[in-house]
Parts: structure tokens; C-alpha cells; sequence
């Protein structure tokens, strides 16, 4: 009962309810009796006329009207005229039904379905529909008929686009006319039609246009999203490109058989190792492509590497995917010998790349780098699981870079796409400064769609107008932005924290400098291994979500610890990654660790202190591989009861997203989850690992 | 805040059970089915199933089936996708799909695809992404997907998505809360959430949340609904972004939305209580992990414990 007061009914109303009750169940129910009966009298045709306009929502009364209106046709004349009387009829009903209640389903659908036997005139439907249009200029039922109307009658997209204009004019709150102009302005500009081309100049008389609607009431929703659309339609390329890969172009990659030990002179950054001598090839777009496979990437180089297989680093089995990766692997060497080789890689020479709306790679790029491989030393090769790491801050010392070349130590950012469209990037550097310039108006007026518009608009600034110098000449001011934000609409402060942990990330990883102050030599004075690892620390900087991620591809040992994640979502991407510690954040169930399943290096996973089990909701239940969404197959036996009385039925996500790990070391206490049964369950369920909660286990 | 008066709102929808001849139960005759659904998922969130009597219901429930298979929203009402969905999900509540002959009910739903991968609601083909969430979440409680081209219904869906990353009900219609979650549902069944922009269509629906009184609207500029506790909410669990709305706010909305003394919630505060709402109310506060109630899954609307059964232990 949408929008009718609650209030104990009288007597006397409820006495003409009743009757009201009994007349309409009578016709109900003989309707239903000629319908099975398939009676088509004049009579019972006059009941289900008199049904649907006191019922519109009457389903089964409508089709048993579709049903007269059959019988009806098959016994009159073939003559246009009376085709034409019996349709007619039937759209009067139909009207008058609407009128009883417009949002009826049934009705509208009624009409559409007469409409399509033809002869009727169309005319008079764009103006019934303005009527209805002019009394709740809302009603999506309406927008809907009025598309179907407009098919129908080959309407210009020019007409109704300037239909919509008369709409907004005529009040520019009106959300779903702006919807409508979107729509059609999009299909215009991808025909070129006249006068909508170049988009360039639509789009300037589009930002006037909402503008207008965006001061009048900035509290108004109706153009903010088609706002938003502008900017994107700005902001956007449209082609995939390549935005980065690991290796990075032009860098060198030291690949190791045994564990590496202290060896400064080679950069850590660039050390990996090995058991098998393979590197994993990651290759990160700007967007999900497919497509990506030995055909269209063509790898130069000494040795052998053909058909290599290429998968996509996502949690179902989608082959679009925005971060794609191989592995290579190398010839092996003689002891005690080193041996180097140049790879070059070109992506898109052949065509085949595409993205999820069709458009193809054309931006071919050439990566090249080189990989040493250290000679195998005769010692045995001890396993990371061997000694224990230890997250804690004395562990950790302040990177000091030893390399001669001081600016090649972080292989960041060294992909540069040309830009092909000089035209263009002066179109869009020009209106995004003009914008910037009317958004900080009204961002001092402590409005929010100001300051939110504002913050997006110096962000994709920076991003279109600085991708060599990576620099974010504004992020200082975005991050107050944000945090203004938080204060002036707490109900969404969370949006905005969201948003500023992006930027937070986006100023952290724009250039070495600031990088390399979150990089720290690890080294645990406590045990006897002397390893030169670099661990990232990104650790007590409030993120509550991941992002830039494309900048930490070289990343193996990462501290996340003492955030306020809830999600790792893209940490899928960062495939060498061996070594993590999630400790102390939010993540709140176990099928927020899915990303992690796709990590093949990852040894070493701190989640203690989080909010694994303490939720009802799994907010990440749709996301994560599992047999909800066919994505995986059901791999266990539900009966089978593990130990301890944990049984595999109970604890299926842990068995999807253990199974599938190799850890040697995993610290889980602090979780609601972590009883004695579910540690027993993991160890059965691991069985490389080797401490859990920092007790050894073998 | 008030607290949930669950054991009015439990007196709430049996006694709507009772009152067959009042003039609201009589104009929703015809989706008794709904109803049904409505009713019985309510009470077992709030712990209740077993007030019902389990074999009046099966029996009534199999005497809306039509031979083609489909089930009517009442007796003698024609079958159509929408019934048949309750329907399943009805004797999904009791376990015991097992009362289906599964393959009608599964060819039934399968025959109204088209060729564009679109679902008919019924025989008279009226298309609306609705129904092409309802196929889905059917055949696959019936563990029957394998009889429709999933492909084809999934870029049916994604060719109904808008600028504003949401969804309407044929390609180029407005964005709506309620055709979004079929929308989003249809695609987290069938683990293609990766088409969708997270993050657009997330802050669309955290901005559904109305500053004065916390609860959410369907669309822009529209007055908050207690339904949409459920439509954005389920969405916005399913893209993982619930969390970019006040949660005690919205849980403040519902229960303002009870009748403390009769049970029952409604679309806002101090309007008429009916079935549909007081489940929205219900469900909704379930997402929000309000105390005492059983969790719902986000995607089939059924409780998890329910939903677990059938798909994950086969």
C-alpha cells in the first residue's frame, strides 16, 4: 500500500469495503470461470472490460482481453474498418484502465501488444503520452511506451532529443528525461549524425546545458549523474592501452635459483627468484580487454618461448580481464655461471586485442628488458618458510638505496603511451580547467556536489594532463576536499574515505621519491638468515581500500597492517607478491581473501585481527570464485566431516580459499573464526604450512 | 530507537492469512503467490517458519500449477515467470522442491527465452529484465542453468545498462533500484559482476540514502521506501559498497516504519502496513545484521541457510 495513511478503518467504511470486496471477487471469479471455459460473449466481454478498469493489475483478466481480441478479429470482416473499430476499443479500455492506475504493468503492456497488430493510429499516442507525461513527468512506464512509440513511428532521435530539452526546460528536476537525453546524444555522437559531430562541441553545449540545472539547485540529484557522464565522455579514452607490465620497459631482472642472498650489487627491486627459473609476464591495462593470447603479444628473444598460455587475473572464469599474465621460463644454467637475455615483447602488432564495448588495441607497444640468471650456488636452497618472518618494526629499516643509477632503483611508470590525439587532449585539458575554475565557486559555498565535483575534476586532471611527469600537482588539495566531505555529509563519509585512500595512493606511488619512503630492508636480526628483502609498508595510513595497484607490480613483500580495509579487491594483480601482512583491518570474511587465491608466490599471510566471522552478511559471498555463482565447481564432499568436528560443509569457504595456497606461514588469531577446530582444519588444509599464529608446526 | 517488534509483525502476516475478504486482499488476489513468498520468508528471518502448516501450503502451492508447467499467482490465474519464482522459492523455505516434476517447471521457464536472450514474463511476451533475474535465480535453485544460453541472457542484461552504471528493464529504460538488483542478482548468479562499474553504479545507490530520514529511495529525486531496504541494499552487498551508507540511519528508518500496536511495516512511517513491506522491512534489516534475525543471501532473496542447502550441498 504505497503512500496511504495508516489509520484504524470506521465502521461504516469498513462495511463498503466489504461490499466493494464482494462485487469485484464476483467478477473475478466469473472472469476466471468464462476464461477456462473460453466463453466470448458479448456479456463476458463486458465483464472483463468492467474488471480490468476496476483492477488494472488484473493479469489473467488482460490476457483473457488479448484472448477476445483474437476471437474478436477471427470473426469480423477483414476490412480495414472494423480491424480498425475492434483495436480502437481495446485502446480505449486501455486507457481508461490507466487512468484508474498508470503504473499497471499489465495495461501498459496491453496497449503495446494491440499497437503491434497494426492500424491504429500513432499520432494520438504521442498525445496521450503527453498528458500522462504532464501529470508525473517520473513515470518510467510512460518513458518506456514513449521509446516504443517513437521505434514505431521512426522518429528522429533529433525530435526526441529535443523533447527531453522541452522537458528539462520545463522543470529541470526531471532525472529521467536527462536519462533519455544521455541515452540519445550517445547514440547520436557514435552516428556522427549532423550536427553531432565533432562530439567535442556537443559536449560544451551539454556542460552549459546542466550546468544551468547544477546552480540553480546544487541539492538537486537530476544533474549530477548526467554531470558525471559529461566528465566521463571528457575524460575517457575509449581504446585500451596498455598502462603498465612487470617487467617494467628498459629495466633488469635478476632471476635466482636459490633464495637470494646479500648481494648489493644488484637492485632488491629487481631480484626474484625462482625454484623453476620462470618470471611471471604481467601485462595491466586501462580497462578489461580479451583477446590476449601468443598471437597478439609476440615475445623476441633467444630461447624458446613459444605458445605461451595466457590467463586472465580474475576471480571467475571470465576471459575479459583489465590484468593478464604468463609465465616465462627461462633455459637452465651451468653451475656457478651467469647467463643474460634480452626479451622484447610487442604487444598488438596483430590485431586481436578488444575491449568489453568492442573497440580494438591499436596502440602498438614494444616492451623490452633484460633478465640475468645467477648462477645456481652449490648450497641447499632454504625455503622462505624456513625462518619465520616477523612484522615488527625493528625488523624494518629505512631503504637506502645503493645503486649508482639512484632514479632507475624503483622500476615505476617507465611505460609511456603516446597520446595520438594532440586535438583532443587540448579539447579536454581546456574544458576540465574550465570547469575546475566554475566548480571552485561553488565548492566554497560548503556545498557538497561542488566540493565532490571539484575533487573529481582536479583528479582527472592530473591524471590526463600529467601521465610523463607523474606527478598529482593537486592531490594535497583533493585530499582536504575529501575530508571536508566526511564532515559535511557524514551519511556517506565512507564514500569519501574510499575516495581519499585512492588519492592517498595515488600521491604515495606518483614518484620514486615518496615511494621510497614506504620501502624498508627487512632483515630479522632475531634469526640467522640474512636476506636483503624490501618489504613496501603501507602500513597506519587509514586506507580502507587498495588502489594504484598498477604501480606496485614489483612488489613481493608488502605491509598493509593497522589499515581499515574491508576489501583487497585488485591485489590479485600483484603476482609476485610472497610475503603480506593484513593484520589489524577490516577485512570480514573469508571470501574477502579471494584475490589471494590467484597469488602463486604467496607464502607468508598475516590476517590476524580482522572481522573474519564476526558478520552475518558476506559482502563479498557474489564477488569471490565459489559454486553460488558457477564459477566453481562444488570440489568437496559435503559429508565429509575434516576434524575436530569442523566439517567441510561449514566451513566451505575456507576450503575453497586455503585448498588453493601454498603458505608456509599464516597468523589468523583475532578473528572471531580462529577457534582450535578451524586451526586444526587449516592445517589439514595446508599442508606446506609451517607456523600458524607463530607456533611452529613440523 | 525503537526496537523490532517481531512477534506483532509475526501476528502480522498470519493474520493477514485470515483476512481473505477485505477489499486490499481481494485486488491482490491474482498474486497470492507473491505473497506467499513475502509472507513465509519474513517469518522464517524472524525465526517462525513453524507456524505455518507446511502441507496445506505444498498442497495449495502445486494447485496454482498450470500444466504448462508455470505456476499462476492464485488458483485458476494464468502461470507466468513471476508466480513460478515464488513458487520455487516457497517450497525452496519448506525443502521440498522435491514435490516438483523439476524438468516441466525448468522447460516451462526455458521456453520463454528469445532469440535476443531476453525472458518473455509469459505467453504474451512481455520482456523486462525482471524476468530474465527470475529465469536465472529459478533454474538455478532447480539446478537447471544449463537449459538457456546463459551467454546470450547476460549480454541481454549488460545491453540494459545505463550511463549512471545502473540498469532498466529493456535497453535505453531509466536505472531503478528494483531492476537493478535483478539486474545485479541475474549477474552475481552467474558470476559475471565483473561487467559492472562497482563504483558507479555503488555511489548511484549510496546516494538513494536521504539525509533527513535515512531511508532510501528507488530513483533520484523520489521519495524513501521501505521496499528499497531491500532492492538498493541487496545491490549494493552484492557489488561490496554497502558500506557507503549509514547503516543504524537506515535500520532507524524501518523500525520507524512498524505498526508497534497492530505489527506489520509500510512503505514510510504512519502509512498502511501490508505484507510486501513488512518482508522489505525485514529483509532489509537482515543485511544490516540486525540482531535475532537469520542472515538472506543478497541474490536469491531466500535465507542463506536455505540457499546453501540447495546449491552448495547437491
Amino acid at each position: 500500500m504505497h503512500g496511504r495513511p495508516r489509520k484504524a478503518a470506521k465502521p461504516e467504511d469498513e462495511a463498503a469495503s466489504a461490499a466493494q470486496a464482494q462485487e469485484l471477487r464476483a467478477l473475478q471469479s466469473q472472469l476466471l470461470s468464462n476464461h477456462h471455459n473460453k466463453i466470448y460473449t458479448d456479456e463476458a466481454q463486458q465483464l472483463s472490460a468492467k474488471l480490468v478498469q476496476q483492477n488494472p493489475e488484473s493479469y489473467t483478466a488482460w490476457n483473457y482481453r488479448k484472448l477476445v481480441v483474437q476471437h474478436n478479429l477471427a470473426q469480423s470482416e477483414s476490412d480495414p474498418d472494423s480491424l480498425k473499430s475492434i483495436l480502437d476499443q481495446e485502446l480505449g479500455l486501455v486507457e481508461s484502465a490507466l487512468k484508474q492506475n498508470f503504473k499497471s504493468y499489465g495495461a501498459w503492456h496491453h496497449r503495446k501488444w494491440v499497437l503491434s497488430k497494426g492500424h491504429s493510429v500513432l499520432d494520438r499516442e504521442l498525445k496521450l503520452l503527453k498528458r500522462f507525461q504532464q501529470s508525473d513527468p517520473r513515470n518510467f512506464h510512460a518513458w518506456n511506451y514513449r521509446r516504443f512509440v517513437a521505434a514505431l513511428l521512426n522518429r528522429s532521435e533529433e525530435e526526441e532529443l529535443d523533447y527531453t530539452r522541452e522537458m528539462i526546460e520545463h522543470n529541470f528536476s526531471n532525472y529521467s528525461a536527462w536519462h533519455n537525453r544521455s541515452v540519445l546524444l550517445c547514440n547520436l555522437m557514435k552516428k556522427k549524425s549532423q550536427g553531432f559531430f565533432p562530439k567535442e562541441k556537443v559536449l560544451n553545449d551539454e556542460y552549459e546545458h546542466v550546468h544551468d540545472a547544477i546552480f540553480t539547485d546544487p541539492d538537486d540529484q537530476s544533474g549530477w549523474f548526467y554531470y558525471l557522464w559529461l566528465l566521463d565522455q571528457t575524460v575517457k579514452t575509449d581504446a585500451p592501452l596498455l598502462v603498465a607490465s612487470w617487467p617494467a620497459h628498459e629495466s633488469d631482472v635478476i632471476l635466482s635459483r636459490n633464495r637470494r642472498s646479500d648481494d648489493s650489487s644488484f637492485s632488491p627491486f629487481d631480484s626474484f627468484h625462482s625454484d623453476s627459473g620462470t618470471i611471471p609476464l604481467i601485462l595491466y591495462f586501462n580497462q578489461a580487454v580479451e583477446g590476449v593470447n601468443s598471437s597478439t603479444i609476440t615475445i623476441e628473444s633467444s630461447f624458446c618461448t613459444k605458445d605461451l598460455n595466457w590467463k586472465p587475473l580474475l576471480q571467475n572464469n571470465s576471459q575479459l580481464s583489465q590484468v593478464w599474465v604468463t609465465h616465462i621460463k627461462f633455459p637452465d644454467v651451468k653451475p656457478h655461471s651467469s647467463e643474460a637475455y634480452q626479451l622484447k615483447i610487442s604487444v598488438g602488432q596483430s590485431q586481436g586485442i578488444i575491449s568489453a564495448s568492442g573497440i580494438h588495441y591499436s596502440h602498438p607497444t614494444q616492451l623490452a628488458f633484460k633478465v640475468c640468471l645467477r648462477p645456481i650456488e652449490t648450497e641447499p636452497a632454504t625455503k622462505k618458510g624456513g625462518h619465520r618472518i616477523l612484522w615488527r618494526d625493528e625488523n624494518f629499516h629505512m631503504y637506502q638505496p645503493q645503486s649508482q643509477e639512484p632514479d632507475e632503483v624503483v622500476p615505476i611508470d617507465q611505460l609511456i603511451i603516446n597520446d595520438h590525439e594532440p586535438t583532443a587532449s587540448n579539447w579536454r585539458a581546456e574544458t576540465i580547467a574550465n570547469e575546475i575554475a566554475l566548480f571552485r565557486e561553488l565548492s566554497e559555498l560548503n556545498c557538497k556536489i561542488g566540493k565532490l565535483t571539484l575533487a573529481r575534476l582536479l583528479t582527472a586532471h592530473d591524471v590526463i594532463l600529467s601521465p610523463r611527469t607523474s606527478k598529482m600537482a593537486h592531490s594535497e588539495e583533493v585530499l582536504e576536499l575529501y575530508t571536508d566531505l566526511i564532515k559535511l555529509d557524514p551519511l556517506h563519509s565512507q564514500y569519501y574515505k574510499d575516495e581519499h585512500s585512492l588519492v592517498l595512493l595515488q600521491k604515495v606511488t606518483s614518484n620514486r621519491e615518496s615511494l621510497l619512503n614506504h620501502c624498508f630492508s627487512y632483515k630479522n636480526l632475531a634469526s640467522s638468515s640474512i636476506g636483503n628483502d624490501i618489504c613496501l609498508r603501507l602500513s597506519n595510513l587509514s586506507l580502507s581500500r587498495m588502489g594504484s595497484i598498477e604501480k606496485l607490480l614489483w612488489v613481493q613483500m608488502l605491509d598493509l597492517s593497522h589499515n581499515e580495509l574491508h576489501s583487497i579487491e585488485g591485489l590479485e594483480a600483484m603476482q609476485l607478491l610472497s610475503c603480506l601482512n593484513l593484520s589489524n583491518n577490516k577485512l570480514g570474511s573469508l571470501t574477502a581473501l579471494g584475490p589471494l587465491r590467484l597469488l602463486k608466490s604467496l607464502e607468508v599471510l598475516d590476517i590476524s585481527y580482522n572481522e573474519i566471522g564476526s558478520h552475518t552478511i558476506d559482502r563479498t559471498r557474489y564477488l569471490c570464485s565459489t559454486p553460488l555463482s558457477h564459477t566453481e565447481e562444488t570440489s568437496w564432499n559435503s559429508d565429509e566431516i575434516v576434524t575436530g568436528g569442523a566439517s567441510v560443509k561449514d566451513n566451505w569457504e575456507a576450503v575453497l580459499i586455503f585448498k588453493s595456497m601454498s603458505l608456509t606461514q599464516l597468523a589468523i588469531v583475532g578473528n572471531a573464526i580462529s577457534g582450535e577446530n578451524f586451526k586444526s582444519l587449516l592445517v589439514k588444509l595446508v599442508p606446506t604450512l609451517e607456523w600458524l599464529d607463530g607456533d611452529k608446526l613440523h | 530507537m525503537g526496537e523490532l517488534a517481531s512477534q506483532k509483525h509475526v501476528q502480522f502476516i498470519v493474520s493477514v492469512e485470515k483476512k481473505k475478504d477485505s477489499f486490499e486482499s481481494v485486488v491482490m488476489e491474482h498474486i497470492r503467490m507473491n505473497g506467499a513468498y513475502w509472507g513465509l520468508t519474513a517469518l522464517d528471518l524472524l525465526g517462525k517458519l513453524h507456524v505455518v502448516d507446511v502441507e496445506e501450503v505444498v498442497s495449495w502451492v502445486l494447485q496454482c500449477q498450470d500444466d504448462s508447467g508455470g505456476f499462476g499467482g492464485n488458483i485458476g490465474h494464468d502461470p507466468h515467470v513471476l508466480y513460478t519464482l515464488s513458487a520455487v522459492q516457497v517450497l525452496a523455505l519448506f525443502d521440498k522442491l522435491d514435490v516438483l516434476d523439476i524438468e516441466k517447471v525448468a522447460s516451462y521457464v526455458a521456453g520463454l527465452q528469445n532469440e535476443d536472450g531476453s525472458f518473455s514474463g509469459d505467453m504474451w511476451g512481455e520482456i523486462d529484465t525482471r524476468f530474465s533475474y527470475i529465469a536465472i535465480s529459478c533454474l538455478s535453485l532447480l539446478h537447471r542453468l544449463d537449459k538457456i544460453n546463459v551467454e546470450k541472457a547476460v549480454n541481454y542484461i549488460l545491453s540494459c545498462k545505463n550511463h549512471d552504471g545502473g540498469f532498466g528493464c529493456t535497453p535505453g529504460a531509466e536505472s531503478h533500484a528494483g531492476q537493478i538488483f535483478c539486474c545485479v542478482g541475474a549477474l552475481a548468479i552467474t558470476g559475471s559482476l565483473h561487467h559492472i562499474d562497482k563504483d558507479l553504479l555503488g555511489w548511484w545507490l549510496c546516494e538513494r540514502q536521504d539525509n533527513k530520514t535515512g531511508g532510501l529511495n528507488g530513483r533520484p529525486e523520489k521519495l524513501p521506501d521501505v521496499c528499497y531496504s531491500w532492492w538498493a541494499l541487496s545491490s549494493l552487498i552484492m557489488i561490496d559498497r554497502v558500506h557507503w551508507i549509514n547503516k543504524d540511519k537506515l535500520i532507524k528508518f524501518i523500525l520507524d516504519c512498524q505498526d508497534i500496536e497492530n505489527g506489520g511495516i509500510s512503505d514510510r512511517p504512519d502509512d498502511a502496513v501490508d505484507v510486501y513491506h513488512t518482508y522489505f522491512g525485514v529483509a532489509g534489516l537482515s543485511l544490516l545484521e540486525y540482531p535475532g534475525l537469520k542472515a538472506i543471501d543478497p541474490a536469491y532473496a531466500l535465507p542463506v541457510d536455505v540457499v546453501d542447502r540447495i546449491i552448495l550441498d547437491r
